[in-house]
């Protein structure tokens, strides 16, 4: 085991990818400025700066992955996105199938979201679930440094498009790595703790939020399944069908805004698969209806905390909510 | 690069692919008419361009085109029959049906990828380009586009990029003066685009989109170009779209004297007069031509008629590798 930081796994799952198979490369605005040590492995011609114009770089991509190349672009920051999203939406999203399956577009696209930096709402911005929505794409948000290493890895060699957030409060935060870690399947959720109460489903920053709750609620004698849920599309319907089996309650917690978010779509899962477990409602806590604001109060009132989890929680098993 | 052959037998060649080019659109929109197609774009008065710069091109090389795309599939040396048949929706088609008429890529004919949103094919083609540049192989890449998407940002950011990066791209400005719905002296102070190229360092040319073979004679110089330097070219073909936007269209916006001038110039009927007067081309010569390409467009409608619609299990396929 190594510790290391998010972005220390990012930038050696990188290296091990483009080491491993000359057809990948990574382009984007300061990539070759940021990542020095890629650009001295591997050179210019497979690390490359970029004009700040995130819908040629997409689009750049696109065109590559269809064409033989194995492209990963960083966009920066999720709001970024919105320039990129026809190419990422209408053409990598969609040619394979428009096509008739002539063409595959392995790539990846690398953007940063989430409170923590104060850098307000064109910076900050949970959209991952857009992509969710739009066919032809696969969405990974992981929370640990170990799966970021592991899924990113995947994602690289997947044959689709695939969106890798990084939510920005967790890039400086570090973790167990295993030193032999390889490609993790797209697709699985982790079980980060178990319990017999509640179900607790998460992504990303918010999964450290519903473990930091779990041990609260296990000092009042409720325990709690913690379900990292890792990678949005595809999604593992199966892990969280079969902890609500168990435990007959589910919590679903994210910063995402609620309308139409990933926690829309896993209470649907659980009301149309296992309606006959659940003891009490589906709740989900997630961020507003609102764009994230700069203020650190504010920004910090935006995203679901611990105290909230445990009150729902507490809620479904004793209070007003409990069977 | 291939030999060229001689200029009768590429003249009538070209003139062979641009009836083929009209009359397949010509079925298309009949079709449409008859309730037998989707709505659908064409590029009627277009068929030189198509014409000309892809005579340029090698097998090598790869096409990247738009919603108005029949031209350039069917000079590559696509199959009017597995076109039809997309365009019908029918599973012989080259995308199985899921195209359509407006996104057919043809990966066999090089034509790798089509996008219908205005300007797409230019944020694409920096791509394919890329591949191309660092895979090492022997083609270039062409980008066809209208003066539409050239006032798109993407088109700036396209060039910009292959500019800076010394992209092997030919980008192809087929100038139809029509954007969608709206001429464009509507949407831009110049006349064309390709004034455009200089501020980015790319070289350009502007060539009369009607003719053939001076069309022929640019992207040959272009081509050249771009194979010896490795660097982009931006050919601009002066042309007009003599049908409406999308079928169906009553051209009511479109100013009968402009619409009448650019009729006396159809490529297709000028380039036959030429030939005629040229002597290169006798009246039964020509007839025999009509007549085999009128022959190839009905073994080409009962293909796509007998083809079979996609099954059923069809609707979630290749949506994922």
């Amino acid at each position: 085991m190594t510790q290391m930081t998010v972005n220390d796994a990012i930038s050696a799952a990188l290296a091990e990818e483009m080491r491993r198979d000359p057809s990948v490369l990574i382009f984007g605005e300061g990539v070759a400025t940021k990542r020095r040590d890629l650009l001295g492995e591997f050179g210019p011609a497979r690390v490359r700066n970029t004009p700040l114009a995130e819908g040629i770089i997409a689009g750049t991509a696109t065109g590559a992955a269809a064409t033989g190349l194995r492209p990963v672009i960083d966009l920066l920051f999720a709001p970024f996105l919105c320039y990129a999203m026809d190419e990422i939406v209408n053409s990598a999203g969609k040619l394979r199938y428009v096509s008739g399956g002539q063409f595959e577009f392995p790539m990846v696209v690398l953007a940063m979201t989430g409170a923590g930096w104060g850098v307000g709402a064109q910076h900050n911005h949970n959209i991952e679930s857009w992509f969710v929505h739009s066919p032809g794409l696969k969405v990974v948000m992981p929370s640990t440094p170990a799966d970021f290493k592991g899924l990113l890895k995947a994602a690289i060699r997947d044959d689709n498009p695939v969106l890798v957030f990084a939510d920005i409060a967790l890039g400086y935060s570090a973790g167990e790595v295993p030193e032999d870690i390889d490609a993790i399947p797209l697709g699985q959720a982790a079980l980060r703790r178990e319990g017999d109460d509640v179900t607790l489903v998460s992504y990303a920053k918010t999964v450290g939020t519903c473990l930091a709750a779990a041990d609260r609620l296990a000092e009042a004698g409720i325990s709690a399944d913690v379900l990292d849920l890792r990678s949005l599309k595809p999604l593992d319907e199966g892990a969280i069908l079969r902890s609500v089996a168990k435990t007959g309650r589910l919590v679903v917690v994210h910063e995402a805004s609620r309308l139409c978010g990933v926690g829309a779509e896993v209470a649907a899962l659980v009301a149309e698969k296992a309606f006959a477990s659940l003891r009490a409602p589906v709740l989900r806590l997630t961020g507003p209806d609102a764009p994230a604001p700069a203020s650190f109060p504010l920004e910090q009132a935006f995203v679901p905390q611990a105290d909230a989890v445990v009150a729902a929680v507490q809620s479904l098993v004793h209070g007003a909510l409990a069977a | 690069m291939t030999a060229l052959p001689p200029v009768e037998a590429l003249e009538s060649m070209m003139l062979e692919r641009m009836m083929l080019i009209r009359a397949y659109e010509e079925t298309l929109v009949d079709l449409h008419g008859r309730g037998r197609a989707a709505g659908t774009c064409t590029a009627i008065g277009q068929e030189a361009s198509a014409v000309g710069v892809v005579a340029a091109l090698t097998p090598d090389d790869l096409i990247l085109t738009n919603h108005r795309s029949a031209g350039h599939l069917l000079a590559r040396g696509a199959d009017p029959g597995r076109m039809l048949a997309e365009v019908q929706g029918k599973s012989g088609g080259y995308c199985g049906g899921k195209s359509g008429s407006l996104h057919i890529s043809a990966k066999e004919l090089g034509v790798v990828l089509t996008s219908t949103i205005v300007g797409g094919e230019l944020a694409l083609a920096t791509g394919v380009g890329l591949s191309r540049s660092m895979q090492g192989g022997p083609g270039i890449v062409v980008c066809f586009f209208g003066d539409g998407a050239a006032c798109e940002g993407r088109f700036h950011e396209s060039l910009n990029l292959a500019a800076v990066w010394s992209l092997p791209i030919l980008y192809v400005c087929e100038n139809n003066q029509w954007q969608a719905f709206v001429h464009r002296k509507e949407t831009m102070t110049a006349d064309g685009v390709a004034g455009h190229a200089a501020a980015y360092g790319i070289d350009s040319a502007v060539v009369d989109g009607n003719d053939p073979l001076a069309v022929f004679e640019a992207a040959t110089a272009a081509v050249a170009a771009i194979r010896r330097t490795g660097k982009p070219f931006l050919l601009e073909a002066m042309t007009y779209r003599l049908r409406g936007h999308f079928e169906p269209d009553d051209q009511s916006y479109v100013d009968p004297g402009e619409l009448a001038r650019w009729r006396e110039r159809d490529p297709v009927v000028l380039l036959r007069r030429r030939l005629e007067r040229d002597g290169l081309l006798d009246a039964s010569a020509a007839a025999r031509m009509e007549e085999s390409v009128r022959a190839r467009m009905e073994a080409a409608a009962a293909f796509a008629e007998a083809s079979p619609y996609p099954a059923p299990e069809e609707l979630t396929r290749d949506v994922y590798a």
